[in-house]
């Protein structure tokens, strides 16, 4: 079925990559290979057995398939919309060799949807343990934490600062990427398992960590919510934002639907956003909704650009302007923004990561005249609640240092996605989480 | 939900509730402050916790846009979609010797909390109250009992002294050693009054109260610039040093909406008048 018209989402923020039909499923399903040693598999951050469920979409038996995802993975309308899947399952695909890999990313969504369109079955639990875990953050890694310990019988209190669970899915991921009815649908079905949810409670302000360590364990889930700001001259007028403020008002507090809603957000005619990842192609895309014309300036090459290349597309389908190799250097304006600076950028030295090095080229550069600035440049750990934890080991960004197994420096914390990698994605987050309830569970003797 | 159970008015405009939610007054301290949402449409509003009083949280603000506005209009028992909290570092207590706190307008509401918690670490603490007249002056019961002393300023001279709370503040220092004082009220008041201890580098704290989303440290949107540096007032603050606050960045980036809020506010009296208070 494909993408929306770019005429037709520009109108809203309805979905834009509509699905597969249920015959285009089947079709696609019938060319996997059915691999005895499949690559997508190991691709795969939590290890989703792909081929026995796309064989079960290729025998129309929908429903199966998506109880085969759900035994590894507990929210697959979610995943299979904003996980990576070109640089995981689907890049470890063998017919990606000669020809297109399988679409496992639409087929696990295909199956996620059929399945919640016939109402959701909540996921049995063992026998209660009377253990209890606290899970702070209701992000991605503390959802499947949370739904992990619950499944193993154990008493799961969440924490989440905000008036709505989700983290980043609910305040950051756009719904014209990841529609608000399917995150609230599959964290519905983890909070159905006993969890108990505690809105508005900010773990270090309102629950103390002398209260916390009541607990048998801790999963730390607080995620890579503090935004960077880039330190240029201007950076504070009013009309400059953090992608994660912007996004928020939007996503989180409607504010496009102001004044039915009562929170603002400026009124845009031109917007530079300021970065090349996800967040900023998800930002930039908001801000065109919002009737703006929109620049992206990114100071590395295209082929740098850190965004999904099927985000980098959308993007540019739905005329947002990309001028790349290039950096701001001041925001301008008196009361509020009016422009920015830039200056050009050349490419040196590859970094350890292989990309190349940026340098400003002296004096080169170019003003762009615009009422709002939007900084996607990335975000770090959020540090109310780490740095209040006695000797809890941190690496150089704040991030919270863990094994393998998810288990931190403090013998009844463990730590599970953008807190302990710095911001990622949603299913590290996801295999991180599902792997710290794991050891969790060991420590509690359930496993 | 949360059961506001209390709700009255102190004076034109300003209004004092007591919201039900005892997860904020477990651990709420001197200086912190709450975010609530009234309803589902409703955006996230800072305001500074008052008094605690068993799982009752006292608020006191003044209704100047939508938000306050509804929520002045919620009666007792009446009950918001959420309250949370404590947030921002708590004031810092310690024994100084002398302290002043000088509250302004409705800014007066966040004063008991920390004249107590200053008194409890065995300071002498001098209140002294600026409003705009007698009818703005709120608390003076409350802090009369709580303060060594307590000096009152009116802009039109119906109680007290007849000027500023500035005023007062430069007679106290004249008079006795100060240690540390704390001025709460609107930002140009703040900047205004904080220049009379620069000069003596007295110890000065302030409120800030600049606009602010989740008011847990995610968005960035209550940046101030403190000692030339970016901070949050969410969770670096509220309290800065005074003399140290960039006050005309705050007073900047505060006015950014004034035209939405102006909008959002015109959209909900003619909504009171249509339905006759009948929502």
């Amino acid at each position: 079925m494909g993408d929306r018209s770019v005429a037709d989402r520009l109108k809203d923020f309805g979905e834009v990559d509509n699905g597969l039909s249920p015959k285009e499923a089947i079709e696609e399903a019938g060319r996997c290979l059915q691999c005895k040693k499949p690559g997508c598999v190991d691709g795969c951050p939590v290890n989703i057995d792909i081929p026995a469920f796309v064989a079960l979409i290729a025998k129309g038996k929908f429903l199966e398939a998506a109880e085969s995802i759900r035994q590894q993975n507990l929210l697959p309308a979610i995943c299979g919309r904003v996980c990576p899947q070109e640089n995981q399952c689907e890049a470890l695909c063998i017919l990606g060799k000669k020809d297109t890999p399988i679409r496992i990313g639409q087929l696990e969504r295909f199956a996620a949807d059929q399945e919640r369109a016939k109402g959701l079955t909540v996921p049995a639990r063992k026998t209660a343990t009377g253990k209890r875990v606290a899970v702070i953050g209701s992000g991605p890694a503390g959802i499947v934490a949370a739904g992990e310990l619950a499944k193993d019988g154990h008493d799961v209190v969440l924490y989440e600062s905000l008036h709505a669970p989700g983290g980043v899915l609910t305040y950051g991921i756009p719904s014209f990427r990841l529609p608000k009815d399917v995150v609230k649908a599959e964290i519905d079905l983890i909070l159905a398992m006993g969890v108990d949810l505690r809105l508005n409670h900010l773990v270090g302000r309102t629950v103390s960590f002398e209260e916390l360590e009541e607990y048998d364990a801790i999963l730390l889930g607080t995620g890579a919510g503090l935004p960077y700001f880039m330190g240029i001259p201007g950076e504070n007028l009013s009309g400059v934002y953090s992608a994660n403020e912007f996004l928020t008002r939007v996503n989180l507090m409607h504010a496009e639907r102001f004044p039915e809603y009562d929170t603002p957000v400026a009124k845009m005619n031109r917007v530079v956003v300021v970065g090349g990842g996800n967040v900023a192609m998800d930002a930039a895309r908001t801000a065109r909704r919002m009737g703006a014309q929109v620049t992206l300036v990114y100071r590395r090459r295209e082929e740098d650009l850190p965004a999904r290349a099927a985000e980098v597309h959308h993007a540019k389908e739905e005329g947002i302007e990309f001028i790349t190799c290039a950096n701001p250097i001041r925001i301008l304006g008196e009361q509020a923004v009016t422009g920015i600076e830039c200056i050009r950028m050349q490419m040196c030295n590859l970094d350890k990561s292989g990309r190349p090095i940026p340098e400003p080229i002296d004096n080169d550069t170019f003003t762009l005249d615009c009422d709002v600035v939007i900084q996607a440049i990335g975000q770090g750990p959020n540090p109310v609640l780490v740095s209040q934890i006695p000797g809890l080991d941190k690496g150089r960004a704040g991030n919270v240092v863990t094994e393998e197994d998810g288990r931190t420096s403090h013998p009844k914390i463990f730590a599970a996605g953008d807190v302990t990698t710095g911001a990622a994605t949603v299913i590290m987050a996801m295999g991180g989480a599902k792997q710290a309830a794991r050891s969790i569970c060991e420590m509690l003797g359930s496993r | 939900m949360y059961i506001i159970e209390k709700s009255l008015k102190l004076s034109e405009n300003v209004y004092e509730i007591w919201v039900n939610a005892p997860h904020v007054t477990r651990n709420a301290k001197a200086g912190q402050f709450v975010i609530i949402r009234t309803d589902e449409t409703g955006e996230r509003i800072p305001l500074t916790i008052s008094k605690i009083s068993g799982d009752l949280v006292r608020i006191i603000f003044m209704a100047v846009g939508k938000t306050t506005h509804a929520l002045a209009a919620v009666p007792a028992g009446g009950a918001i979609s959420d309250i949370a909290g404590p947030l921002g570092c708590p004031s810092e207590i310690k024994k100084y010797g002398t302290c002043v706190l000088v509250g302004g307008g409705v800014g007066i509401a966040s004063t008991p909390v920390i004249a107590q918690a200053l008194k409890d670490a065995g300071n002498r603490v001098i209140g002294i109250l600026g409003a705009r007249n007698a009818d703005f002056l709120i608390l003076e019961d409350e802090m009369a009992e709580i303060c060594d002393k307590l000096l009152i300023a009116t802009d039109d001279g119906s109680k007290g002294h007849h000027g500023f709370a500035a005023d007062l503040l430069k007679q106290v220092i004249g008079e006795e050693k100060v240690d540390a004082v704390w001025i709460i009220g609107p930002t140009i008041m703040m900047k205004v009054t904080s220049n009379v201890t620069r000069e003596q580098g007295i110890k000065t704290f302030v409120s800030l109260n600049p606009i602010m989303v989740d008011g847990t440290g995610m968005c960035g949107s209550c940046r101030c610039v403190v000692d030339g540096k970016t901070k949050f007032a969410c969770v670096d603050g509220p309290e800065f040093d005074a003399h140290q606050v960039d006050f005309d960045n705050l007073m900047q980036r505060q006015r950014y909406y004034m035209e939405h809020e102006k909008e959002a506010l015109a959209l909900w009296k003619e909504h009171q008048c249509t339905c006759g208070g009948q929502h």
